[in-house]
C-alpha cells in the first residue's frame, strides 16, 4: 500500500523543492550554510523530585513492558533509542513488540540511526503501532520509506543535527531507552564493559537530558556505583534487565577491514599524499577518517608518511578501530576523540587509555552551540555516493532516490577545514560525478577535494589549497576533466532518474533548516 | 552488408551475485522478425537505452538480422557489451572455424602514439583476459606496461572470448602511458590471437613457451601480413618468454632473431618444473637460466627482464626479489598485482647514489672530450667507455623518471665536491 500524499512545496536556498510541513509541524527551507539563526531557549525536561524515586537507589522493574507503562506510553508518544548496537541491535524490535502487546498506536520511533536488523519493525509499520520514523534509514527500512508506504515522512538528519534538534525541541522525546552494556540499578550507565561493550554511549547523552522518561536496559548489572557514569543515573526513571541487548558479533562494524580493492587502495594512498603534499600534515594538526575500506586504508598511509616526516598529530577524530589505536599507542598522536569505536580494540583503548576521550554529539557536532570542535579538524576523509561539478555531494540516497543510509556525521564533518571526499569514479558503470546529485545532502561550498583513482579536484573557491599543492607530483585536475574522462569510459552521461512528485522523507541541514527532500520511488 | 544466419544458439559472458563489470548474453536463431531484446541491467535506469542499442548495433555490424537475445547485464562498460556480444554470435555461427564467418578482422583500432623500442620497462602488470572488470582502471597504477594475457589465465573454452574482449579493451579503454601489451598463447592457437589483437595496434606482443627463432619468426610474419592487409604501420615489438631449458638454451639465436624484439623475459615456474625441482624463495635453481638470459639478452642488444613474484602479500620479498633481480642486469619484473607495482618501480630505478656518481662520471667524460684528453678519469680512477656508456644509460633513466636534481642544485654539488 502506498500513500499518496498533497503536500504544499517551497523552493529553499538550494534551489530544491521542499515541503512546508513535515509530519504537521511547520518547517524551515534550508536558506544558506550559515544563514539561520536560532531564537528561544533550549527545551526543557519537566522537575523531578527524588521523593518520587527510591531512597536505595533501587530502579530496576522486571521488564520492558512494565517500565513502558510506568512511563505512561501511549498513543502517539515518540520513543528513542541509540544506534550504537549498530547491526546487532537487539532492544528496538523486542521494545516495538512490547508496545504492540500493550495496544498502544501512531507511535514515533526516533533512533540515532536505523539498520537492516530492524526489518521486523516494518511488521509495526504497516499495523499502525509505528507511525513513522525519524532517523536514517537503510536497507528493508529504506526501501519501505522509498515506497511510500510509511504514514508520516522520513527525516533525515545529521548526528548534531540530532542533537540539535532535541535541545531546541524540534522533537520531543517522550520516553527514552537507552541499552548500556554496564549499568547499576540507580541508571549510571557506561559502555566500556559487558558482553556488549562497545566503548560511548555518546549517542544516547541527548536522550538521557532532555527526554521526559529515561529507561536504561542493560544485560551486565553492576553494583552501584557504575562508573565512569557515561549516562548519568540522576536522569534515568527505571531500570531493566534482558538476557542480552546487542550482538557482540554484529556490533563491530562491517566496514573495519582495510579495502583490498587496488583502485580503493589508489584513493586512500593519494588522499593521504594531498594531505601532506598541500601542507595539512604537520606537528600538531588533527584529521578525522571513519570506518570503511577505503578511509582504513588512508588511515594507514598517512601513518606511514607521518612516521616518515617524523610528524605527530594533536588529535584524530574518530569512529576508532585498531588503526587509530596503534597511532595513539605509538606516539602518533596525543589523543583521539571519538565518538563511536568500530572495533574491539577500539572499546579497550577508550576503556583503558585516558587519553582515548569519548565525545558526545554535543562536543564533535552539535551546530546549535557555542562552537564545536568538527570546525577545528585540518581534515577530514568522507564518502559520497554522487558529487556535482559544483561539489555539491549525496550520501543519503542511490542514483535512483532511494533512501540508501543515514546522515551520520556526515554533514557535521563538512565543516573541517579540509574536507575530502574519496570516492570512485564510477561505480558499476555509473559515474560518481553528475550534473545534478539527486539528493543534496552537503553544499559544494563546503567541499573542498574530491579524490578519485583518476586524479584529484580542487574546489575552484579553495585557491589557498589549490597554491599550496603545486609543485606536487599528484594528478590534480578540474572536476570537469574528470567528469569527461569518466563519461567517455562509460558510454555516454547516465540518463537522470525519474523521480516522482511525492515526498517519502526529508533531509535536514545541520541547523534544522530542510535542506533537500527525498521522493517516492515506483 | 553480407547477412549471417545463427546456426544455433549460444552464450558468452558471466552473470551472478558476483559478477560485475561484465554482460551474459545469449543469442538464438530466429526465422524472421528481427531481433527480439530482452534485457536485464543493474544500471538499466541510467544506460538500458544506450545498452539496447549497442547490442542492435553490433548485431547489424555482423550481419545477423534476425536473432533472439537475452541479455543480463551487470554494469559492463561499452569494450565489454562489444566483445560479449559478438562472441555470442560468432559461437552461435559454426563451432568448426571460429571467426571464419564474421568479416575479420574488422575495424582497426584508433590512431594513437607507438611505443618507441627504447623505453623502461621496468614493471608490467598481468591482467587476465578474460576478465572485465580490472581493465577499466588497470593504467592507473602506473606500470610501465599492462599485460593483457590470453594464456595461463584464461581457461581453454574461454579463449575465444578472451581474445574479443582484450580486442575491444585495446581499442576502447585509455592504458595512460603504459605500453599495452599482448600475451597470446602459445604457437599456433597465438597466431588466431594476432587475427583478432593486432587491428587494434597494441604495442607489444609477448611469445609464451618460446624456444626456437623459427616460433618468432612466424608471429613476426604473421603479424606483418596483419597489418598489411589492413594497411596499419607502425611497429609491433615482441618479447619471447623463455620458460624452457631448450629456450634459455637458445636465448640468444631466438634473440636475434627479428629486428622487432626488444626484449627477453624468463618464466620460472615453467623452467623449475621442466627442470624437476621445486622452485624456492632463494632461486639457486634458476641462478643459471636467469644469468643466462641476461647475457643473451645483452648478446643481442635487449632488455632482460625477469619472472613474476608470486607472493602479493610479501611486500619485502618481492623488494628483495626485485633489487636481487637488478643486480643480475634485469631491467624489469612481471607484476600479478597492482600493489607490486611501486615496489618493483623503485627497485629497479637507478638510486641517488648511482645518479650522484653517473652525473661525475658524465661530466668528467665531456670535461675530458673538450680538453682533447685521450684519457678520462674521475678523482684518481680511470674510466673506461663502457662505465661511461653506463652512465650515461643510468643518467637517461633518471632522467625520464624525473628523479636528475634541478641543475641549480647539481652546480651547487659539484661546488661543495671541488671545494674539499
Amino acid at each position: 500500500m502506498t500513500r499518496a500524499r498533497k503536500v504544499d512545496l517551497i523552493t529553499n536556498g538550494a534551489g530544491r523543492p521542499v515541503p512546508v510541513e513535515v509530519n504537521g509541524k511547520r518547517t524551515r527551507p534550508f536558506a544558506g550554510v550559515e544563514v539561520a539563526r536560532p531564537e528561544g531557549r533550549h527545551a526543557s525536561p519537566p522537575i523531578r523530585s527524588c521523593a518520587d524515586y527510591p531512597d536505595d537507589g533501587n530502579k530496576l522493574l522486571p521488564d520492558l513492558e512494565t517500565a513502558l507503562e510506568r512511563c505512561g506510553l501511549r498513543d502517539g508518544m515518540t520513543i528513542s533509542t541509540h544506534h550504537h548496537f549498530r547491526n546487532g541491535d537487539l532492544v528496538a524490535v523486542p521494545l516495538f513488540d512490547a508496545a504492540a502487546r500493550m495496544g498502544v498506536k501512531n507511535l514515533m520511533w526516533f533512533p540515532s540511526a536505523a539498520f537492516p536488523c530492524h526489518e521486523p519493525l516494518i511488521k509495526h509499520l504497516d499495523s499502525g503501532v509505528l507511525h513513522h520514523i525519524e532517523g536514517s534509514l537503510n536497507g528493508p527500512l529504506g526501501d519501505y520509506c522509498s515506497a511510500g508506504k510509511m504514514s508520516g515522512l522520513g527525516v533525515l538528519r545529521s548526528h548534531g543535527g540530532r542533537f540539535q534538534a532535541i535541545q531546541d525541541g524540534e522533537v520531543h522525546i517522550d520516553i527514552a531507552v537507552i541499552a548500556a552494556p554496564a549499568a547499576d540499578s540507580f541508571g549510571n550507565a557506561n559502555a566500556l564493559t559487558g558482553p556488549a561493550a562497545f566503548g560511548s554511549l555518546g549517542f544516547a547523552l541527548a536522550d538521557s537530558l532532555w527526554a521526559d522518561r529515561v529507561i536504561i536496559v542493560t544485560d551486565n548489572l553492576v553494583p552501584f556505583p557504575c562508573v565512569p557514569w557515561q549516562i548519568q543515573g540522576n536522569h534515568v526513571d527505571h531500570v531493566v534487565q534482558m538476557d542480552r541487548i546487542g550482538d557482540p558479533a554484529l556490533i563491530i562494524s562491517g566496514t573495519t577491514q582495510i579495502t583490498r580493492s587496488p583502485d580503493r587502495l589508489l584513493i586512500a594512498e593519494m588522499v593521504a599524499r594531498f594531505i601532506r603534499d598541500a601542507g595539512i600534515m604537520k606537528n600538531g594538526f588533527s584529521f578525522q577518517a571513519g570506518a570503511g575500506g577505503t578511509a582504513l586504508a588512508f588511515a594507514v598511509y598517512l601513518k606511514e608518511l607521518m612516521k616518515e616526516a617524523g610528524v605527530k598529530a594533536r588529535f584524530i577524530r574518530g569512529g576508532s578501530t585498531k588503526y587509530l589505536v596503534e597511532m595513539l599507542e605509538q606516539g602518533l598522536t596525543d589523543y583521539i576523540l571519538d565518538g563511536q569505536t568500530f572495533d574491539l580494540e577500539g572499546v579497550r583503548s577508550m576503556r583503558d587509555n585516558p587519553r582515548h576521550v569519548a565525545t558526545s554529539p554535543l562536543t564533535s557536532y552539535n551546530y546549535h552551540g557555542k562552537g564545536n570542535f568538527a570546525s577545528q579538524v585540518d581534515a577530514v576523509v568522507l564518502g559520497a555516493t554522487e558529487v556535482d561539478v559544483s561539489f555539491n555531494a549525496n550520501v543519503v540516497s542511490h542514483s535512483d532516490g532511494r533512501v540508501l543510509h543515514g546522515i551520520g556525521g556526515w554533514q557535521n564533518c563538512l565543516f573541517s577545514k579540509c574536507t575530502i571526499l574519496a570516492v570512485p569514479s564510477f561505480r558499476d558503470r555509473l559515474p560518481v560525478i553528475r550534473d545534478r546529485v539527486t539528493t543534496l545532502t552537503g553544499p559544494g561550498e563546503l567541499i573542498d577535494v574530491v579524490v578519485t583513482e583518476r586524479g584529484i579536484a580542487i574546489n575552484p573557491k579553495r585557491q589557498d589549497l589549490l597554491d599550496a599543492i603545486k609543485g606536487s607530483s599528484l594528478p590534480i585536475r578540474p572536476i570537469d576533466e574528470i567528469d569527461a574522462e569518466v563519461r567517455k569510459l562509460c558510454g555516454g552521461a547516465p540518463a537522470p532518474a525519474k523521480l516522482s512528485d511525492e515526498p517519502v522523507a526529508v533531509i535536514k541541514w545541520v541547523d534544522g533548516t530542510v535542506l533537500d527532500t527525498a521522493w517516492r520511488v515506483a | 552488408m553480407n547477412t549471417v544466419a545463427l546456426v544455433k544458439a549460444a552464450e558468452a559472458g558471466r552473470r551472478g551475485k558476483d559478477v560485475r563489470s561484465d554482460l551474459w548474453v545469449r543469442v538464438a536463431p530466429r526465422q524472421a522478425g528481427g531481433i527480439d531484446l530482452n534485457l536485464e541491467s543493474r544500471v538499466a535506469l541510467y544506460y538500458g537505452e544506450a545498452l539496447r542499442q549497442q547490442i542492435v548495433g553490433v548485431l547489424t555490424r555482423l550481419g545477423v538480422a534476425h536473432a533472439t537475445v537475452e541479455v543480463d547485464d551487470a554494469g559492463a562498460l561499452p569494450f565489454t557489451v562489444e566483445a560479449r556480444v559478438e562472441c555470442a554470435v560468432r559461437r552461435a555461427l559454426d563451432d568448426t572455424t571460429p571467426g571464419a564467418p564474421i568479416p575479420s578482422p574488422g575495424p582497426a583500432g584508433p590512431e594513437r602514439p607507438r611505443s618507441p623500442r627504447a623505453r623502461l620497462r621496468r614493471s608490467r602488470l598481468y591482467l587476465p583476459g578474460n576478465e572485465p572488470k580490472f581493465m577499466a582502471n588497470a593504467g592507473l597504477h602506473a606500470a610501465d606496461g599492462i599485460i593483457l594475457d590470453l594464456e595461463d589465465s584464461v581457461a581453454p573454452a574461454e579463449k575465444d572470448s578472451a581474445r574479443l574482449l582484450v580486442r575491444y579493451a585495446l581499442g576502447g579503454l585509455d592504458f595512460k602511458s603504459a605500453e599495452r601489451m599482448v600475451r597470446i598463447n602459445q604457437l599456433p592457437l597465438g597466431l588466431s590471437d594476432l587475427n583478432l589483437v593486432v587491428p587494434m595496434a597494441p604495442d607489444l606482443i609477448l611469445l609464451p613457451k618460446c624456444e626456437s627463432a623459427d616460433q618468432v619468426r612466424q608471429v613476426d610474419e604473421h603479424i606483418l601480413s596483419i597489418q598489411k592487409t589492413l594497411g596499419l604501420s607502425g611497429e609491433v615489438w615482441i618479447m619471447p618468454i623463455l620458460e624452457s631449458p631448450l629456450g634459455i638454451q637458445r636465448a640468444h639465436e631466438i634473440g636475434s632473431s627479428s629486428p622487432r624484439i626488444v626484449a627477453l623475459t624468463i618464466g620460472l615456474e615453467d623452467y623449475t618444473a621442466e627442470l624437476g625441482v621445486t622452485r624456492t624463495v632463494g632461486g639457486a635453481e634458476s641462478l643459471w637460466a636467469r644469468q643466462a638470459l641476461v647475457n643473451a639478452a645483452r648478446a643481442a642488444g635487449l632488455q632482460p627482464i625477469d619472472s613474476v613474484y608470486s607472493d602479493v602479500a610479501d611486500a619485502e620479498g618481492l623488494r628483495r626479489s626485485a633489487l636481487e633481480a637488478r643486480s643480475f642486469g634485469f631491467e624489469g619484473k612481471g607484476c600479478i598485482h597492482p600493489a607490486q607495482i611501486r615496489i618493483i618501480n623503485e627497485a629497479f630505478a637507478p638510486t641517488a647514489k648511482e645518479i650522484d656518481w653517473a652525473l661525475r662520471v658524465v661530466a668528467a667524460f665531456e670535461d675530458a672530450r673538450k680538453r682533447g684528453l685521450g684519457v678520462v678519469s674521475l678523482g684518481t680512477k680511470m674510466i673506461d667507455a663502457p662505465v661511461v656508456h653506463r652512465a650515461e644509460r643510468t643518467v637517461r633513466a633518471a632522467a625520464a623518471l624525473g628523479l636528475l636534481p634541478a641543475p641549480s642544485d647539481r652546480a651547487a654539488a659539484d661546488e661543495g665536491r671541488r671545494d674539499p
